[in-house]
């Protein structure tokens, strides 16, 4: 028994060590086309020694053929997959389409995607496998907490990187990396004004997700936002990620304060949830939301009525009737058999405006991973995009985004121009 | 009167937890293993209601009736393959892993087949709710539903543990088993017929708790299966009516702890109140205290 | 004695060949970035896969609660390292970082015996399922904690940001959720091979030293242990406290190693910690080493498992855990185990003595 231990762990030991060695191997097979700076000829030369044939075949083709690789990285397992399989799934078929009209400049595009699920450390290992693979710029990550880490990474290695929903203000401290959704302070602070100016409501109840980072950023700006409007929180009720299947206090406790309109700065699966309790204890408020509300009409087999006559402020509507967004749905549910919700749509979005930054800048597959950041950030201030997550979409060179959310309102199962 | 309207709350979450407690705690009384999958065979269970139901359209019975076949056979069978060989392992938590294992490989098989999107669950219990004092308090009919199916399968379980022979083959299988074998006892069949009950009590855990809280996803199972746990510990594990009291006490707590200390601290509570208990009573409420023998 | 110290020596062996082996593979550029970001997570695990063998394997208790303790090493180091880099800029990094280390350790290992003195009182399950909910509770609170420091002092709240009443946002060090932000990159291979060679040393020399054999003791019959004079309690509270310091030593590692730190059901939640259980378990109770070589297996797995299969990356991980324990734990499979080696050996000493003649 000890000397089967032991060679046990003598084999798993070299394997580790093959293991390590092979990937090294495929790594240099793949930097041909990802030289970042001095060391490459030492990896290239590892190429020639190391790697397998198919491997250089790999690379190879890459280089010749002249596409861009672009490296996704979100959560497609565990609680937050939804989000990342959307991201993935809009990614995907933005780059067909641009593939199939003839890429961008002439170049196609390739995509590699990366399961990260939710986890700050997990989506380094991500990237890092998108690096290996040659990414040359990176849609990513999804949400806000990896978003963070992996800026650190990018940041580094001067990595372009455009984050489709990591809305933390954080997300982009770096000059590379840049938003497609709009930032949580941003949204707290424009569902406060739309809420005061319009005079939806006297008295406010807020209900949050206090672990979350995108819901309790919003929550923070919207109280800020709320002090210079006419209206008053009545009660602010926090869930966590542990506790988020019975809502009946936080209603109760809105409803006894007789709040008449309850802020919910959530995602959708939570409002369903809210929604639905709310109705069977015959409560009634009206209800505002933000652009994590968006995809309520596509849970499967929901009761669509309750949803009659919820607000909320999003830049994305699947069931909005502009020709951009409707194109966009129908090759979505026809490619995935699924209803869109923003986050798809900000991955698709995602895949236009680096296309768009790559044509604004001129840059070819050719050039180095630091020199396509430089390129393509020095392109990002300067184009406009429209896109199906907001129309005229400019970009700062901090990176967050300007475009107008829309203000919806659900009327008979579909959403109406407010 | 928003102290009643907590309490019923608080119950009615219990009710939900202490259902699948009963799954847990039968299982740990006779197996002496905890089933860390027992929360996603509670989430298979749903989702075998929610495709009959929902997107084939059939009758609520008979997707509860299919629901419980699935999961009693998928108990059988998970029990087979990755528990039984480990019975005899040096240490039982060899089989701790493995359970951990099969939870991971359910989830993300309904991952790859049911996709991440939630799913809204049609409840499939046709109760109209209680209104009390002119519609100040409202008790769900779920919650009556659930509570009725929790007293019901408590009283049989235990009527067919005391009563019936394979009940005590049961017993007998928990108190001792390798005495039981020498008695005549078929201890692996009766383990396994342990797994086909608990494994049927998740379907119907399942479908309730999706009909209370009607929202599914793949991992759906797995919070309310460590809550259910802690609910089973708290009565005492091992004990059908102290699993019962543990739920009902466990969401009054969350609840009440929800709505008059801190929302956010809740299950941090929740998991103080416990240690308390387990400080007093080092065996839960309802637990036998089994003297430590030389 | 001779033997034990052999074994030791193989153990350590085996760290120190598998980092020269690695930094000649880095020296040459044949190591792919995805193993570079993974050096410093695979030492943290076995860092911790070791520390918590001590309790589970070594003292016979099962925990579930091992990833508060890290939670705890994690967030007080990236505390203190975090209020160096506002208060006290010109302290040197190395320095800075060596203090975080034992910061980190220390309010580990403090938190281990406060836990300790409760939870060590139980058996069993009784007493896995406390060690749990102490996990959850340090996870739960550290998740809604706020806390910043401006001129005024310390404002701390549990509710929400806004609740410090502080003027300068900027100064919020643990923002709830958000965590800590911002945490300077101080982790690297060498440090961690380092701590894990430290951890290996402290934990090798426990186990074959007068005080681990008592340990021993209690764990495989208590009463006797007992009866015979050795103090239970304070060789249970010392297993305990030092396997929580070690978890906290690795704590510090993670924290150092990403520029954002939170505490996540994921990160230190009782997956967490189950996950690190699974590594003991699989390597082998009590067996240090085997314990180390199951952490750097299970953390790589799902990584190379990347490359190969993406879509099913989790699901055939899932089979590959079960398998793994059955063909490691399973009475029927270690039998069959023992034939083939049994068979391959009698061949082999065949083939010997055929050649010799």
């Amino acid at each position: 028994m000890k000397k089967f231990n032991k060679l046990v762990s003598v084999v798993v030991a070299s394997a580790m060590v093959l293991a390590m060695a092979g990937c090294g191997g495929s790594d240099a097979g793949n930097s041909v086309n990802n030289s970042t700076g001095n060391n490459s000829t030492v990896e290239n030369s590892g190429a020639a020694n190391n790697s397998a044939a198919n491997n250089n075949a790999e690379g190879g083709n890459g280089a010749a053929s002249g596409t861009f690789k672009i490296g996704g990285i979100g959560p497609t397992t565990g609680g937050a997959a939804i989000y990342g399989i959307n991201v993935m799934n809009g990614i995907q078929l933005a780059v067909n389409e641009i593939n199939a009209a003839g890429g961008v400049n002439g170049y196609q595009l390739e995509v590699n995607f990366q399961d990260d699920e939710h986890d700050a450390e997990k989506s380094i290992n991500a990237y890092n496998t998108v690096k290996d693979w040659g990414a040359q710029m990176i849609i990513g990550c999804v949400t806000s907490t990896p978003c963070i880490a992996v800026s650190e990474e990018t940041h580094k290695d001067n990595m372009m990187m455009l984050t489709p929903s990591g809305s933390a203000v954080k997300c982009t401290q770096y000059d590379n990396a840049f938003q497609v959704c709009f930032s949580d302070p941003n949204q707290g602070a424009a569902s406060a004004q739309y809420i005061g100016e319009n005079k939806l409501g006297e008295k406010i109840a807020v209900i949050y997700d206090s672990s979350d980072v995108y819901s309790s950023g919003i929550y923070e700006s919207f109280v800020k936002g709320a002090a210079n409007q006419d209206f008053e929180i009545v009660v602010a009720e926090a869930f966590t990620s542990d506790n988020k299947t019975d809502f009946s206090v936080q209603l109760q406790k809105a409803k006894d304060a007789n709040a008449d309109l309850v802020f919910l700065p959530i995602y959708y699966q939570e409002s369903a949830l809210i929604l639905t309790q709310a109705n069977s204890m015959g409560y009634a408020p009206k209800w505002f939301s933000c652009d994590g509300m968006d995809g309520i009409l596509g849970v499967e087999n929901f009761d669509v009525s309750l949803t009659e006559g919820v607000m909320l402020l999003t830049p994305f509507a699947a069931d909005a009737k502009d020709a951009a967004s409707q194109a966009f749905t129908a090759s979505y549910r026809a490619a995935y058999n699924d209803t869109p919700n923003q986050f798809a749509a900000d991955g698709y979005d995602a895949v236009y405006i680096l296309a768009e930054a790559i044509k604004q800048s001129n840059a070819n597959p050719s050039m180095s991973v630091s020199e396509l950041g430089d390129a393509l950030k020095a392109a990002m201030p300067q184009i406009t995009v429209d896109g199906v997550t907001g129309e005229g979409m400019t970009w700062v060179e901090t990176g967050e985004v300007n475009k107008a959310p829309r203000a919806v309102v659900i009327k008979n199962g579909e959403y109406t121009a407010m | 009167m928003s102290f009643v309207t907590y309490l019923i709350n608080g119950i009615s979450l219990g009710s939900v937890y202490a259902l699948i407690a009963l799954g847990y705690t039968m299982v740990y009384g006779i197996a002496k293993m905890l089933n860390f999958a027992h929360g996603d065979v509670i989430m298979v269970g749903g989702f075998t209601c929610y495709t009959i139901c929902s997107t084939m359209g059939m009758h609520p019975v008979l997707g509860v009736l299919i629901s419980v076949v699935v999961c009693t056979v998928l108990g059988i069978v998970i029990e087979k393959i990755a528990y039984k060989p480990l019975r005899k392992a040096s240490s039982s938590l060899a089989v701790l892993i493995t359970a951990i294992g099969v939870s991971y490989l359910l989830q993300n098989v309904a991952l790859l087949i049911f996709g991440a999107n939630a799913k809204s669950f049609t409840s499939v219990v046709n109760v109209e709710n209680i209104n009390l004092f002119d519609g100040q308090i409202s008790i769900n009919g779920v919650t009556i539903v659930t509570i009725i199916t929790c007293i019901v399968i408590m009283a049989v379980l235990m009527l067919f543990i005391n009563k019936t022979k394979m009940g005590q083959a049961m017993l007998a299988v928990s108190e001792d088993k390798g005495a039981a074998q020498l008695m005549g006892v078929n201890v692996n069949g009766t383990i396994s017929l342990t797994f086909a009950i608990g494994s049927a009590l998740a379907a119907i855990a399942g479908v309730l708790m999706c009909s209370a809280y009607p929202s599914l996803t793949p991992y759906t199972g797995s919070m309310p299966g460590i809550k259910a746990f802690v609910a089973a510990v708290f009565g005492g594990i091992g004990s059908i009516p102290g699993a019962f009291i543990g739920g009902i006490l466990l969401g009054v707590i969350q609840i009440f702890s929800q709505a008059y200390i801190s929302s956010q601290m809740a299950d941090a509570i929740v998991f103080a109140v416990l240690i308390v208990v387990l400080l007093v009573k080092p065996t839960g409420l309802l637990g036998k205290n089994i003297q430590e023998k030389v | 004695m001779k033997k034990t110290v052999r074994s030791n020596l193989i153990t350590m062996g085996l760290v120190v060949a598998a980092y020269i082996i690695v930094q000649i593979l880095i020296g040459t550029g044949n190591i792919s970035s995805l193993m570079k970001g993974l050096l410093v997570p695979l030492c943290i695990y076995a860092i911790l896969a070791v520390s918590l063998n001590l309790t589970v394997g070594i003292l016979g208790e099962l925990s579930l609660g091992h990833a508060g303790f890290m939670c705890i090493g994690a967030f007080s180091s990236a505390f203190f390292s975090k209020c160096m880099n506002m208060f006290v800029p010109g302290m040197p990094g190395g320095l800075r970082f060596f203090l975080a280390i034992l910061i980190g350790a220390a309010a580990a290992g403090i938190f281990g015996i406060l836990i300790g003195i409760p939870v060590l009182r139980l058996k069993g399950d009784y007493l896995a399922i406390v060690t749990l909910a102490f996990g959850e509770i340090i996870k739960n609170l550290i998740n809604i904690l706020y806390l910043g420091i401006d001129e005024n002092g310390v404002h701390f709240s549990f509710k929400s940001s806004l609740d410090l009443h502080m003027e300068d946002s900027d100064k919020i060090i643990i923002n709830g959720a958000m965590g800590i932000t911002g945490t300077p990159n101080n982790s690297n291979f060498t440090i961690g091979v380092i701590l894990l060679l430290i951890t290996l040393f402290i934990v090798l020399n426990l186990v074959h030293s007068r005080d681990g054999r008592a340990i021993m003791a209690i764990r495989d019959n208590t009463i006797a242990a007992e009866s015979v004079g050795i103090p239970v309690t304070k060789y249970k509270m010392m297993a305990f406290s030092i396997s929580a310091a070690l978890a906290g030593v690795a704590g510090v590692l993670y924290a150092h190693n990403l520029s954002t730190l939170t505490a996540l059901p994921k990160n230190f939640g009782y997956n967490m910690s189950i996950m690190i259980l699974v590594f003991v378990v699989l390597g082998g109770m009590g067996n240090i080493r085997g314990s180390m070589i199951a952490a750097v297996v299970l953390t790589l797995l799902p990584e190379l498992l990347r490359g190969v299969v993406s879509d099913y990356r989790m699901l055939i991980y899932a089979i590959i855990l079960i398998v793994m324990m059955l063909f490691n734990w399973a009475p029927a499979c270690i039998e069959w185990r023992k034939k083939i080696t049994a068979t391959v050996k009698s061949k082999l000493s065949k083939n010997k003595t055929a050649k010799e003649v």
